[in-house]
């Protein structure tokens, strides 16, 4: 039944909590297209009757504010990044009518690739695309979509298509994947064209309500602050700059030949996730320990060698162990891009209190692994701290003073167990023993965590104990 | 109180209005126009001007502003002050 009355539409908050005092008016420039397309949206879902079922996504730009507007579930989301949180939404809830509301900045610039996955993918949510030709936000720099010869900040000249490129057509870009449902353009810019932008907003959305798939309407939207128009002047300016190169219309529709269906949320149990990751292993045990100085209490610990001495699993082995002495842990790779050779770093902190940041600059422990390594951190040790280092490697001495030292032959003690590859796990034994952090049980309990090849963790167990043995009987 | 009415009508909210004209211009019988005057923000608020409208709500679609046009067509309810 056609309604009597044409008035603010409860898709739409009563009162907008934007800041004080107006709670009434948007934060939209006289004239905005936003403003129009909001009332066009917050009108369907009123109508629809699913303000109850329907998150927005709010993207960076202008209409960052949308969630203030909304009467819905709201989440405003990383600059480009609204198809993808949008794609989570609606597979957790995949009764949910998911709206991604996006501008041409930030769908077609730095989302472009969010955009063009989620369309072919054909996710089930509707993405309402204000098109106005410039980053309005930041102040009218050019965007994706700027068009021929127009004047930006940052195009002062005019966007010249042998130097910025031609606009993208966005719409038209995404019709040659086949995931899209429906996709087509409108104008807001007349009586005719806003009645038939209205028409589109409620097809997209009615395809998403069925299940048809991926929907999306391009809506070309004025931006007369950043296009230095009068709000009197923007549809005339529309006509002339923008229809020539954006053609209106359907550019994608095959709801007609789309079957409606809805995901079924597929969880894990925890049980599950473990099984599939390999990670089943018997309720941990927590084994006493016994910190043998005061000093040694909730350690930051700095691992470094090269890449594939095992630097980062070694961080690994203290960091799961210490997770299941119900410590708090931290653990924090820094390496560089080659596999095995390059420097490899790794962060580990111990404590029996909340952990304020996992980076460690100057560590209560150092293990160095390599000379490079303790050359280049012997200086960071805290005064009174450790000092481990791999002594059947490292051909030079430590000379500070202010420090406990303690030379481990950690590679030369791994060969003569069969793998000289095993250094790491020696040294971890060797410093659980220094200290009494943790019992080696309880080391060997998580082993299998920091070790991705299992069949490796009894020999390891024999490492550590190796590792534990030459510091017990020094 | 209320009434229902014969004639359709638009009714402008002065202070929700930003003055940006779209209203005017969309108007098919020309029944809305800027008035002279200022609302708090410092814009000339659109106004109807007392005869013509048909209900149709080009204004209504046309307006940024959630809240500053309501069109009464004929038959609505409208709320005498």
């Amino acid at each position: 039944m056609a309604k009597l009355i044409l008035q603010k539409p409860k898709g739409f908050y009563d009162s907008f909590y934007r800041k004080p005092g107006d709670k009434e008016n948007t934060h939209y420039c006289p004239g905005c297209g936003h403003g129009i397309i909001h009332k066009l949206i917050a009108e369907a879902i009123e109508d629809f009757g699913i303000g109850d079922r329907t998150i927005m996504v709010s993207p960076v730009g202008c209409s960052v504010f949308v969630y203030y507007y909304f009467n819905t579930g709201n989440i405003q989301v990383a600059h480009g990044r609204a198809p993808a949180v949008a794609t989570g939404i609606k597979r957790a809830n995949p009764n949910s009518i998911v709206i991604s509301y996006q501008g041409d900045g930030d769908l077609a610039a730095i989302g472009g690739n969010n955009i063009l996955q989620a369309a072919n993918r054909g996710e089930h949510i509707t993405v309402f695309f204000v098109n106005n030709a410039i980053y309005g936000m930041t102040g009218g720099q050019l965007a994706p979509t700027t068009l021929p010869g127009m004047k930006t900040s940052t195009t002062p000249y005019g966007r010249d298509i042998q130097n910025e490129g031609p606009p993208m057509k966005v719409v038209e870009l995404l019709s040659s994947l086949d995931g899209p449902t429906y996709l087509e353009r409108t104008a807001v810019m007349s009586n005719a064209s806003i009645a038939k932008t209205r028409k589109a907003i409620r097809k997209a959305l009615q395809c998403q309500i069925d299940g048809l798939g991926f929907s999306m309407v391009e809506m070309l939207s004025a931006c007369n602050s950043g296009w230095k128009v009068d709000p009197k002047e923007q549809y005339k300016w529309m006509e002339e700059m923008m229809l020539p190169t954006f053609p209106l219309g359907v550019v994608k529709d095959v709801r007609e030949e789309r079957e409606g269906w809805f995901r079924e949320t597929r969880t894990m149990t925890d049980e599950a996730i473990k099984q599939e990751l390999d990670l089943t292993m018997p309720e941990p045990t927590i084994f006493p320990s016994e910190l043998k100085k005061g000093s040694y209490h909730n350690p930051s610990i700095k691992l470094a060698g090269f890449g594939g001495q095992g630097i980062l699993s070694a961080g690994a082995m203290l960091a799961n162990a210490g997770m299941e002495q119900a410590l708090e842990t931290s653990w924090i790779p820094s390496y560089g891009p080659e596999m095995r050779g390059g420097t490899a770093y790794c962060f580990v902190n111990l404590s029996n209190k909340p952990i304020g940041s996992p980076t460690v600059t100057n560590p209560d422990v150092l293990m160095a692994f390599n000379r490079p390594s303790l050359e280049k951190f012997e200086a960071e040790v805290k005064p009174g701290g450790l000092l481990m280092y791999d002594s059947t490697i490292i051909d030079i001495e430590p000379t500070r003073k202010d420090i406990e030292v303690l030379p481990v032959p950690a590679t030369q003690i791994a060969e003569d167990l069969g793998n000289t590859r095993m250094a790491n796990t020696v040294m971890v034994g060797a410093y659980i023993a220094q200290t009494g952090i943790m019992a080696p049980a309880a080391i060997d309990q998580t082993l299998p965590l920091a070790l991705k090849r299992k069949t490796m963790v009894d020999a390891n167990k024999k490492a550590l104990a190796a590792g534990v043995d030459y510091v017990m009987s020094r | 109180m209320s009434r229902i009415l014969e004639k359709p009508r638009t009714v402008v909210s002065p202070e929700h209005c930003k003055g940006c004209g779209l209203c005017v211009m969309a108007c098919p019988k020309d029944c809305l126009m800027q008035l002279a005057t200022f609302n708090s923000k410092g814009y000339h608020p659109s106004s109807y001007k007392g005869e013509g409208c048909t209900g149709c709500g080009m204004c209504f679609y046309s307006c940024p502003e959630p809240a500053a046009i309501t069109v009464y067509k004929k038959g609505a309810e409208y709320p005498d002050d």
